[in-house]
This record gives structure tokens, C-alpha cells and sequence, in this order.
């Protein structure tokens, strides 16, 4: 992630006193970050009878069989089929689309700021507000609002800026001089594209790919006016919410932390086997 | 060898000649394509939506339908309503006490994890740790704070077992401050991103430069760290403040029906089909976000500094 030679100020053992008080600043974030977390991972194995706050009546695991049991009012399986499937397309259209848009904002080109403006504007609108031109736009022409029409649309307008700015940061630490060596060992601009700019950038890519799957997982005030008749994950949990709370939204919580745990560990898998692929080949040049 | 021109698009023919003519593009061209699928779905489903409720803010409606029209009633209905200047001072309050905690924990954890931090493994974990919430659904983050600050919930418990209080505290919870909390929650990972990305930039000499020279840790900090790093804070104000201005669940879920925000009210215009009133609200709203948003990228070109 920030890669590269240690920048630890000074370099010496002993630690001055701000490291104390900013890891101890760290650590109570942690706190408060994963402290109401717990409640709920803890909370979904409440007792049958017990409610949504503590105190525990006991422990089961009936509201995780709640997600999955078939005739409830929500259809949890189905809808969260629907939050991959469509986060599966956006993360795909926004990595080629924003890494693209990433190796042209390297050098100047005329509209370059009309365009980046674009972006940074549908990154700052107001989430609802998109989902709401949207839709008055399909509603204007008759179309038939759905989740891989107008729903795709409204995300990739919150997903692409973000992939936009995640590529800035991505190509500002490549090296042009790979790309010229390419150049004058006479790679074409497609090989060089292919086999020197891509792997070197992919780590980056791979990042911008997984923070719109996530961006796109969990949103809902872009989709909840553009997505039509069927429910994604987020705006299946909001209808619950909105009708009873049960602890089995908790249980979604957890299981959707556990899920995030393991692509994380994959992700993290990979990219550190691609490092030291790397590190190896580098060994071997040198 | 002319390397640095040639690496800009244009190449000379090394290997074996090619089949089919070569194209030669400039290098203008070639941006274009690449930025072209970027700049038309952008434009198609962003500027143009936009365009469109700014063209039916002005429209006439009844309780059957909406008119063609060109009339400020919309306009007019909405600024001389006072619900509307309540609920962006609220709205305002909120965003502004919001952006100062985040700015303060996010700055500092995103120096730790920079500058602290020792090895390249243990910030990728620290970093990890700070992002895993973020992939749970934003609105089960929320009410995960409702079993924790409620009246039996976990935190007053804990505190009357430590006998620190005696009662549960009754603010905690479907108050302003249960707004706030939700809120730094969901939103600081939004300044650590950025603020850690600009910092990661800052050559380490140039602390110890300072350093040498005799400056002081707050000195350091004021006159070297934080400079070098606003790109970063700016990026990062930006985003939590939109954020905020532009939050639909939060204040809905967490303030127990005390509060409400400009686009829950706005919301309910939606639902109720009032499609030109709602519009003209969503403008103000897009104007006064702009506004804010233009102020705070004066203070630093984001432009120029991300794509150097």
C-alpha cells in the first residue's frame, strides 16, 4: 500500500513521547472502531427469544438461519446474488474505465481540467440527488428503471470518480523509466502497454478494483431511486430496518464480515506473492 | 536516444514491419481515448440528470402531474420556508463538528501509521484494520451503535459496573451525540485515505532537515508536515463534508426523529411524487455543496498536485 524504503523519522531505538500518545490515539480509534462492532457480532448469536439489545437471553444460531429461510418478508440470498453480481460489473467497468482515465491524465491534454472537474463534481453531489436525475430521466423517456440499467448507471457515477482519484495516486509513484526502456528495447506501445505498465501498476489496480466492489456492495442513496422492482443487499437491510429489527441483521453483519475477511486475506495473498515474484526477478536482474 | 519523446505515444519501428500501416495518433489523441469512456459516462449519467432537475425545478405540478413552466414558486416556497434554513443549520452543525473530529483523529492516525510505524508489513495490517468496517453495509455500522449506547446497552454497562455512574446516561443515545458518533465512524477512513496518501509523499529528509536546523516537533509539524500535506486534507474535508451535507440514513436512524436532514426532507417530496419542489430543493442543495466545495479547493490546487 505505502510501499517502499522505511520513513520512520530518525531510525533510532528510542521512541520519542508522541509515539506513545499517537499509538495510544491509534489504539482507541481501533476501539471505537470494532467496539460497536463487537456488540453486533456478538448480538447475532442471541438467545431465540431475545431481542436486538442486550442483555443476551442465550445463545443460537437461528438468526443466521433466519438470513437463509425461505417465506420471510425480505429475501436475503436473493438480493445479496444481486449486490455481487452488480458490484462484480461495476468494479469490472470502473477498474478498465478509471485506469485508462489514470495513463491519460499523465500528460496534458486539452479538456483535462473540464473532466476532472466532472469527476470531482459527481463525487461531491449529493448521493440521493444523482439516483434522483436518474430516475426522472428514465421516468422522462418511459425506460424501465432496473438494476443493470439505471442502477449500474447511478453507481458508476459515485465509483468512478473514487477509482479516478485511487489511479492518480497509483501512477504518480510509477517510474516512467520502465516505460522508456520498453520503448528503446523496442517494445510497441501495446507490449509495453501489456507486459511493463500493467504488472507494474497492477497492485494499484487490483486496489481500485476492490474499492469499487466495496464503494458499489454498500451503496444506497444512488441506488434506492434507480434500481426498479428488485431489491439490492443494502436496501433489502433498509426495508427490514424500516419494518422490525431482529437480531438476524446483526447475523447479516457478521457473515458479511467474515466474507470481507477472507477477500481481504486472498486479496492480500495475492499481492504480496506478486511482490515477491518481483522482488525475486528484481534479485535476478541485479 | 530521444527516449522521453518517443515514450509519449509516438514509437519508431524497431522489429519486423507490420502487416497493416501503422497509426500514428498525437499524444492529445491518445489521452482522449483513453479518458473517453470516463468523460461520456460521466456526462450521460451525471451531467445530464443534473441539467434535467435543474429544468424541472422550474416546472408547475399538481397532484396529477408536472407541467412545463419557467416559475420561481418552487424557489421562492422553499427559501421562505423556515424548516428549510432549520434543516441546514442543523445540517451545517453537524458537518462542521463532524469534519474537526475526523480531521484531528484521521490526521494523527494517518501520521502514525506513516511516520510511526516501523515496518511495511505491520502499517499494511494497521491500514487493513482501519478499512475492514468500511466493507460491512453502512447502515448495519450504524445501528451496531444502537445495542452499544442504549439505555442496557454495553457502554452504559460498562460504566455502572466500573461505577462510574450510577444511572444509565439517557443522552447517549437517539440524540445529537449519537448522530456525531455514527457519523466520525462511518466517515474518518475517508481523511485517513487521503491525508496517509499525501504524507507518504513527504520526503523523510525534509523532516530531518528541520529537524537539524533546530525546528521543534510543533514547529516541524506546522510549518513543514502540515503544508506539505494539504492536498491531502483537502481531498479529505471534501469528501467527509459532502458526506455529511449529503447523508440520507444517519441523522434518520440516529437522532430518533429530532433531527432532520436536507435530504431525508427532500426524500419525502420524492415519495410524494412532488417532483419540481423536490427539484428546486436539490439544487439549492447542489449550489450551496458546490459553494462549499469551490472554497475549500481554493486553499489548494487538488488538480495540480494529484496528477504531478
Amino acid at each position: 500500500m505505502l510501499a517502499g524504503p522505511s520513513r520512520t523519522i530518525g531510525g533510532t531505538d528510542r521512541r520519542p513521547w508522541t509515539f506513545y500518545a499517537l499509538g495510544a490515539l491509534f489504539f482507541g480509534y481501533m476501539v471505537f472502531l470494532y467496539g460497536p462492532m463487537a456488540a453486533i457480532y456478538v448480538l447475532s448469536f442471541q438467545g431465540e427469544n431475545g431481542g436486538v439489545t442486550f442483555p443476551m437471553t442465550g445463545f443460537s444460531l437461528v438468526w443466521f438461519a433466519d438470513i437463509v429461510k425461505p417465506g420471510q418478508m425480505a429475501n436475503v440470498p436473493d438480493s445479496f446474488g444481486r449486490s455481487m453480481a452488480l458490484a462484480a460489473i461495476v468494479s469490472v467497468i470502473t477498474t478498465v474505465v478509471a485506469v485508462a482515465a489514470g495513463l491519460a491524465f499523465r500528460r496534458p491534454f486539452p479538456g483535462s481540467g473540464a473532466v476532472f472537474y466532472l469527476a470531482v463534481a459527481s463525487l461531491v453531489m449529493p448521493s440521493l440527488l444523482v439516483g434522483f436525475g436518474i430516475g426522472l430521466g428514465f421516468r422522462l423517456f418511459d425506460w424501465k428503471a432496473s438494476l443493470f440499467t439505471s442502477g449500474l448507471g447511478a453507481q458508476l457515477t459515485w465509483t468512478l470518480p473514487f477509482g479516478v482519484l485511487a489511479m492518480f495516486a497509483v501512477v504518480n509513484r510509477f517510474n516512467r523509466s520502465w516505460e522508456e526502456a520498453a520503448t528503446d528495447l523496442g517494445a510497441s506501445p501495446w507490449q509495453r502497454l501489456r507486459h511493463v505498465t500493467l504488472p507494474i501498476l497492477m497492485p494499484g489496480i487490483i486496489g481500485v478494483a476492490m474499492g469499487a466492489f466495496t464503494l458499489s456492495y454498500d451503496e444506497y442513496a444512488r441506488t434506492t431511486l434507480t434500481i426498479g422492482q428488485k431489491n439490492t443487499l443494502p436496501l433489502e437491510i433498509y426495508a427490514l430496518i424500516s419494518s422490525a429489527t431482529s437480531p438476524m441483521l446483526f447475523a447479516i453483519g457478521t457473515v458479511t464480515t467474515g466474507l470481507s475477511f477472507l477477500i481481504i486475506g486472498v486479496t492480500v495473498t495475492l499481492i504480496l506473492r506478486m511482490q515477491r515474484r518481483r522482488a525475486a526477478a528484481t534479485l535476478k536482474v541485479g | 536516444m530521444s527516449s522521453t519523446q518517443e515514450a509519449l505515444g509516438t514509437v519508431r519501428q524497431v522489429g519486423p514491419t507490420r502487416a497493416w500501416p501503422r497509426l500514428r495518433l498525437a499524444p492529445w489523441m491518445v489521452s482522449w481515448l483513453q479518458v473517453g469512456p470516463l468523460a461520456l459516462i460521466l456526462f450521460v449519467l451525471f451531467a445530464l440528470p443534473t441539467t434535467l432537475f435543474l429544468v424541472v425545478s422550474f416546472f408547475d405540478y399538481d397532484r396529477t402531474g408536472i407541467y412545463p413552466a419557467f416559475m420561481l414558486d418552487n424557489y421562492a416556497d422553499l427559501v421562505n420556508s423556515p424548516a428549510t434554513i432549520r434543516v441546514y443549520l442543523s445540517s451545517m452543525k453537524f458537518a462542521v463538528i463532524v469534519w474537526a473530529i475526523t480531521l484531528f483523529v484521521g490526521f494523527n492516525v494517518a501520521y502514525f501509521l506513516v511516520f510511526h510505524v516501523r515496518s511495511n508489513t505491520v502499517r499494511m495490517v494497521f491500514f487493513l484494520l482501519c478499512a475492514i468496517p468500511f466493507w460491512t453495509s453502512g447502515i448495519i455500522r450504524t445501528i451496531a451503535w444502537i445495542p452499544f449506547l442504549g439505555r442496557n446497552g454495553a457502554f452504559n454497562q460498562a460504566l455502572m459496573g466500573a461505577g462510574i455512574t450510577d444511572a444509565p446516561l439517557q443522552f447517549l443515545l437517539f440524540s445529537d451525540f449519537s448522530v456525531i458518533v455514527a457519523y466520525v465512524h462511518l466517515f474518518t477512513l475517508l481523511m485517513i485515505g487521503p491525508i496517509a496518501n499525501s504524507l507518504a509523499k513527504i520526503d523523510p529528509a525534509l523532516i530531518e532537515a528541520a529537524r537539524d536546523a533546530g525546528g521543534s516537533r510543533w514547529q516541524v509539524m506546522v510549518n513543514v508536515v502540515i503544508p506539505l500535506s494539504k492536498t491531502g486534507i483537502v481531498l479529505g474535508s471534501v469528501l467527509v463534508f459532502t458526506q455529511v451535507m449529503g447523508d440520507y440514513f444517519v441523522v434518520k436512524a440516529m437522532s430518533g426523529g429530532q433531527s432532520a436532514s436536507i435530504v431525508s426532507a427532500l426524500s419525502t417530496e420524492i415519495q410524494a411524487m412532488q417532483y419540481p419542489p423536490a427539484a428546486a430543493n436539490a439544487m439549492v442543495l447542489v449550489l450551496f455543496t458546490a459553494i462549499m466545495v469551490a472554497g475549500m479547493m481554493r486553499i489548494v490546487d487538488v488538480r495540480k498536485e494529484l496528477v504531478k
